[in-house]
C-alpha cells in the first residue's frame, strides 16, 4: 500500500499514502496534505500518479518547490526523493520493485482505454494481478535558525485520509510488472573485478601503445584481415574470433569460436601483432 | 532467473525477404501460443501472396506499394486469428502479442509494427529506431511528461497500448523506406531494449558487423549481463548488396535466441 509519511525535525509525524491519481499539498484544509505555515501556498503543489509513476508539480507557488535541493516546475519523482515545501521535508519512497512478485516482472501488458471515461485500465492478460503503487512519503520538518522552544505551529493534526482502503474507482488502476530499476543492476560498465583491462602492444610499428579496455566492446586486429573483440563484462574480459581465415592465439594457443576468458598477462597474437593484456589497478 | 518458457517467436523466410518478430503475453502459455500464431502465419501466408503477387507493384486502389497493403490484410489475419483463439478456449483468454515485421523487396523494406518490439537500422555507423512504440511511456514522452532519459527510470515500462489479437481489429502501422547496401537492421522484443541502452547496441553493431551471428549472440549477453529476465529476441538483417525486384532479394538474416 502506498504510503508517505511526514515527520518533524527528523522524526516522523505523518505518513500519507498516494491512493488517487492527483493529490494536492498546500495550507489550505481542502488539500490532500496540507502543511498549516504560512510559507506553504494555499494551493502549492500535486502529485500526479500515473499507475506506478509519480509526478511532482509546483501549482506557481509565492515560495518554490524543491526536490533535492533543487527547485522544480515538474519533476518524476524517483525513490527517496526529498521534497521541500517551506520548511517542510517530505520524503517519497517507492519499494514497489522490492515488493513485487519476481515472477511479473517484466511481463509486457496492454493497456486499454477504459469504456467510459476514467484513467486507462491495463489489461493484464491470463492473470488479472493488480499491484498499487506502493509509495511512502516522508516529511522532516527544518528550521534553520529557529530557536528550538520557537517551533512554528507544525502540521493540524487532521489531513489526510489515509486509508489504504481501495482507491477511488477509476483512480489508479495499477497493474502491470514494474521493472527491476536500471542502476540497480549490475553496469557492463565499470563492474568489472579486477583492475581495468588493457591492452600493451608488444610488436610492429605501435610497439609500447597501450589501448584501455574502457567500453563494453573494443575490436583489435585489421579489418578485412583478422579481428578480434574484448568484451567487458561483470565477470571479466572475454576475446573473441570476429573475422578472418584464421583465430587469434593466447599464450601459444589459437581460439576457436567460442569466447575465451583473459587472465592477467596473457599473450595475444593477432594478423601478425603481439600484444599483452593486463590489469591495471 | 529463467523464465520457465519463451513468450517470443521468430520466422525467417530468406527467399521473399521477411523476418518476423512477436512478443507474446498471457497468463501459462498463452503467450507463446498468440506469438506463435503470429509468427506462422504471418509468414505462411506473405509466401503465399508473394507467389501470386509482386509485393512491389503500386496498389491501384491505394496509390500505394502493394506490399503495404499486403502486410495490413495479414497482420489483420492474424489479428483475428489470435482473438478467435483466445476467445473460444478458456485457458487462452486475454493472449495477446506484439510483433515487427521486415519485408525487404526492391530496395526497399516495408516494416510493420504493433505494440513495442522495435526495429532499428544502422547507416553510416549511425544506430535509428525506425519504429515508435505503441505504448504508455512513448506517448508519455511525446506529451513530454517524460523525457527520453526519464522513461528509462519510469516503473511503467511494459505496457502496451496495441496489441495483436486483444481486440477484434488492430490497426498496425506500416511505414516503407529505401534500403542501403551495408544497412543492418535489427528487429528485436523489448527484453533486448530495456536492458541495453541505444548507444551500446550501436556500439556492438558497428563493431561486429563483419559477424552477424557474433553480433546477436552479443546482444543477448549484454542484456543477460545488466540483469535481463524477460525473454530477449534479437534478429539481424544485413543488406550485401542492392536488390532490385527483377533480381530478387540477396540478404543474410541470422537469428539468436535466449
Amino acid at each position: 500500500m502506498a504510503k508517505r509519511t511526514l515527520s518533524l525535525d527528523g522524526q516522523v509525524i505523518r505518513e500519507y499514502e498516494i491512493n488517487k491519481e492527483r493529490m494536492t499539498i498546500g495550507r489550505k484544509p481542502h488539500n490532500d496534505i496540507q502543511i498549516d505555515n504560512l510559507a506553504v501556498s494555499g494551493e502549492h503543489a500535486t502529485i500526479m500518479t500515473i499507475l506506478n509513476d509519480s509526478f511532482l508539480e509546483d501549482l506557481g507557488s509565492t515560495n518554490g518547490t524543491l526536490v533535492n535541493g533543487q527547485p522544480i516546475k515538474k519533476h518524476f519523482l524517483q525513490n527517496s526523493d526529498v521534497i521541500e515545501i517551506g520548511k517542510y521535508k517530505l520524503k517519497y519512497l517507492n519499494d514497489q520493485p522490492a515488493k513485487a512478485g519476481q515472477t511479473e516482472f517484466e511481463k509486457t501488458m496492454v493497456l486499454r482505454s477504459a469504456p467510459s471515461g476514467g484513467a486507462p485500465k491495463p489489461k493484464g492478460p491470463g492473470d488479472t494481478q493488480t499491484t498499487t503503487t506502493n509509495i511512502q512519503a516522508q516529511a522532516t520538518h527544518t528550521r534553520p535558525g529557529i530557536p528550538s522552544g520557537d517551533r512554528p505551529a507544525t502540521l493540524p493534526p487532521k489531513t489526510v485520509p489515509s486509508v489504504p482502503a481501495a482507491a477511488p474507482a477509476g483512480a489508479a488502476p495499477a497493474a502491470a510488472a514494474p521493472s527491476p530499476a536500471a542502476p540497480s543492476a549490475p553496469a557492463a560498465a565499470g563492474a568489472t573485478p579486477g583492475g581495468a583491462g588493457v591492452i600493451q602492444i608488444l610488436s610492429g610499428p605501435n610497439a609500447g601503445r597501450e589501448l584501455p579496455l574502457s567500453k563494453p566492446l573494443t575490436t583489435v586486429g585489421k579489418p578485412g584481415v583478422q579481428v578480434a573483440v574484448i568484451a567487458k563484462r561483470p565477470q571479466g574480459y572475454f576475446i573473441t574470433h570476429v573475422e578472418g581465415a584464421s583465430f587469434p592465439v593466447v599464450n601459444g594457443k589459437a581460439l576457436d569460436a567460442q569466447a575465451r576468458q583473459l587472465e592477467d598477462h596473457d599473450v595475444i597474437e593477432l594478423a601478425g601483432v603481439k600484444m599483452e593484456f593486463y590489469l591495471k589497478s | 532467473m529463467v523464465r520457465s518458457h519463451n513468450e517470443d517467436s521468430i520466422a525467417l523466410e530468406p527467399e521473399i525477404g521477411l523476418a518476423v518478430l512477436a512478443d507474446g503475453m498471457g497468463g501459462y502459455n498463452a503467450g507463446e501460443v498468440a506469438s506463435g500464431i503470429a509468427t506462422a502465419l504471418i509468414a505462411n501466408e506473405t509466401k503465399e501472396a508473394i507467389s501470386r503477387l509482386d509485393p512491389h507493384t503500386v496498389d491501384r486502389a491505394t496509390g500505394r506499394m502493394l506490399a503495404t497493403r499486403l502486410m495490413a490484410e495479414i497482420i489483420s489475419r492474424a489479428n483475428a486469428s489470435i482473438y478467435q483463439s483466445a476467445n473460444s478456449q478458456p485457458q487462452y483468454a486475454g493472449m495477446g502479442t506484439t510483433l515487427v515485421a521486415a519485408l525487404f523487396c526492391d530496395n526497399r523494406v516495408t516494416v510493420s509494427h504493433i505494440g513495442d518490439s522495435r526495429c532499428y537500422r544502422l547507416r553510416d555507423q549511425q544506430l535509428e529506431q525506425i519504429t515508435r512504440d505503441h505504448s504508455l511511456l512513448q506517448e508519455q514522452i511525446d506529451s513530454g511528461l517524460l523525457t527520453r532519459e526519464a522513461a528509462r527510470r519510469s516503473q511503467n515500462k511494459n505496457l502496451v497500448t496495441r496489441a495483436l489479437g486483444i481486440e477484434p481489429e488492430v490497426e498496425p502501422e506500416i511505414h516503407t523506406y529505401e534500403a542501403q547496401e551495408g544497412d543492418i537492421y535489427l528487429l528485436c522484443s523489448d527484453g533486448l531494449n530495456d536492458m541495453v541502452e541505444d548507444a551500446d547496441i550501436e556500439l556492438t553493431l558497428t563493431s561486429l558487423s563483419a559477424n552477424l551471428p557474433l553480433a546477436a549472440e552479443q546482444l543477448v549477453q549484454m542484456a543477460n549481463d545488466a540483469g535481463g529476465r524477460d525473454n530477449i529476441s534479437v534478429i539481424l538483417i544485413k543488406i550485401r548488396k542492392a536488390f532490385p525486384a527483377e533480381e530478387g532479394w540477396v540478404s543474410r538474416v541470422l537469428s539468436w535466441f535466449k
